[in-house]
């Protein structure tokens, strides 16, 4: 049974359609990510995925359970299975990286403070990011900040991961630094991985499947090198940064 | 047989009058007030279900009611003896034409204990705490630092709400007591020190005159405002549209609505709690 299933989403903000019958279906242990143009609806659709969102029409079922006919206090429990990373990282400003980190963990009470301790500096120590335990979002870069976000994604072991435009607002290394965390977290945790990106360098290096998202519609759905090789032009322009009413020239050297 | 409508038959989308009310924005306005309301309504039934479903984080308990208590003192104190003594000087120059000048302390003990304490209090409390309240939640959210605590299986109400509203309803009659405290003070310091009433004469009034009724009708008013005040503080952060534009709105919006209720619910408040409850 697939792990994720959606079917038949559509979702319109103040009339304004921005899914318009989106269905996909993602098995377990998948690492997943979603393309597609800026504003096309892919972090609207990465959001219906644990229900921050709900849909105007359709379902979207996680191991089976319909979120749409759960209450917020129902559907608390599903998002315990869910480690989301967020485009900007959505650190708490006014706690340290220790309780950001160990926020589930620490408002749970399962733990001892000490194996809590241990645990954060493990989830920490797994994104490159030792012994920064005392130091403030404000302090961080922003590399650092979606690291650290990461660290809380992971840190309580959810089976599905969530990233949103991970790479965004990252200069080249950064971004392959996270990249880099994120296949090693896939390949290492055996989570199911969803990640929605327009970074292609990015989506090539944490997918094996990729979806297209395109006028509201999945467009496309295959494995990565299929899709990085497809010659259906939408894609192809895409992938290849192809702008097809702008000349293919670089600035002239004065 | 026709029927003649009277005027209350009458159509009344088609009326001029209805012209105007509709041109003004009338309806819009009060269907938006009326589902503002109905949305506080639904955020006061969270937080009474979140009892139910979470203890509250008494971590965060306590430091918001240093942030509410402690830190808001200087504000409330300054604004409870400033009013004393201005309260004391303007009563002092009407009664002492008339020779009533040791009456001077029992209308302002009444008037700070029962009245001036509580809504100034409750609209230092709004100006102080409500702003930063609902800025902090409106930043949080546009910054989907509450769509972070989500995902992490947490209740924005549990976190978020609840230690707010509980810090804010214990606070607020501590500092209305404070508040009233300083002001009658105050208004001792000018009345005998200042203006000449007999000390002995002005103790005995405000004792004679001041009664546990309106103590409590102070101190009443006092926890009400706070928890009106969370709310809706909590509710215009929460809903905060996106942008910085959206924080700024939503703070004037939860300062000028929370500071209006303050204002309108005293009146109201004064005739249930004196006459329904009969502790005067």
């Amino acid at each position: 049974m697939a792990i994720i299933e959606v079917r038949d989403v559509w979702k319109s903000f103040r009339g304004s359609p921005v899914l318009k019958g989106v269905s996909l279906s993602i098995e377990a242990g998948e690492a997943v990510v979603i393309i597609g143009r800026s504003g096309g609806g892919k972090s609207v659709l990465l959001k219906h995925l644990v229900a921050l969102l709900q849909p105007d029409r359709g379902e979207v079922r996680i191991q089976g359970t319909d979120l749409c006919r759960l209450d917020e206090r129902a559907l608390l429990a599903v998002r315990r299975n869910f480690g989301m990373l967020f485009q900007g990282a959505a650190l708490f400003d006014s706690l340290n990286v220790f309780e950001n980190v160990g926020f589930v963990l620490l408002r749970e009470k399962r733990h001892t403070l000490g194996e809590v301790r241990r645990l954060v500096a493990e989830a920490l120590d797994r994104v490159e990011l030792p012994g920064i335990e005392d130091q403030k979002p404000s302090e961080l870069s922003g590399g650092m900040r979606k690291r650290v976000g990461l660290a809380r994604a992971i840190v309580y072991k959810p089976s599905i991961l969530l990233y949103d435009e991970p790479t965004t607002g990252l200069d080249p290394i950064a971004g392959a630094r996270i990249d880099g965390v994120i296949r090693r977290i896939w390949q290492q945790l055996g989570v199911t991985s969803v990640a929605v990106t327009h970074d292609m360098a990015s989506a090539r290096r944490i997918s094996n499947r990729m979806l297209m998202l395109h006028n509201g519609v999945i467009h496309a759905d295959g494995s990565t090198r299929d899709i990085l090789g497809s010659d259906d032009p939408l894609i192809h322009e895409f992938v290849n940064g192809i702008a097809p009413d702008l000349p293919a020239t670089s600035v002239p050297t004065p | 047989m026709r029927r003649v409508p009277g005027y209350w038959h009458a159509d009344p989308t088609r009326s001029s009058v209805w012209a105007v009310v509709s041109a003004l924005g009338i309806p819009q306005r009060l269907d938006s007030a009326l589902e503002t309301l109905g949305s506080i309504a639904q955020l006061l039934g969270e937080v009474i279900r979140s009892f139910r479903y979470q203890r509250p984080s008494w971590a965060e308990f306590v430091r918001q009611l240093y942030f509410v208590g402690v830190k808001s003192q200087s504000v409330v104190i300054t604004t409870g003896a400033a009013t004393g003594m201005v309260l004391c000087a303007q009563t002092y120059f009407q009664f002492h034409k008339v020779r009533l000048d040791t009456a001077t302390g029992a209308v302002v003990s009444v008037g700070m204990a029962s009245e001036l304490g509580p809504v100034l209090a409750g609209l230092m409390l709004t100006a102080r705490v409500g702003a930063s309240m609902a800025a902090e939640l409106g930043t949080m959210r546009v910054t989907e630092q509450i769509d972070a605590l989500r995902t992490l299986a947490t209740h924005p109400v549990d976190h978020l709400v609840v230690p707010r509203l509980l810090a804010l309803t214990v606070a607020a009659p501590l500092l209305t007591g404070e508040a009233v405290l300083t002001g009658i003070i105050a208004s001792y310091l000018v009345g005998v020190k200042l203006l000449g009433i007999e000390g002995a004469y002005y103790l005995a009034y405000v004792d004679r005159y001041t009664s546990f009724g309106d103590i409590s009708i102070g101190l009443v008013k006092a926890v009400l405002f706070g928890a009106t005040i969370a709310l809706i503080c909590c509710y215009k952060g929460l809903t905060c549209p996106d942008g910085a534009e959206g924080v700024g709105r939503a703070t004037t919006e939860a300062v000028v609505a929370a500071s209006i209720t303050v204002l309108v619910s005293n009146f109201f408040l004064t005739l249930l709690l004196t006459r329904l409850m009969g502790w005067n």
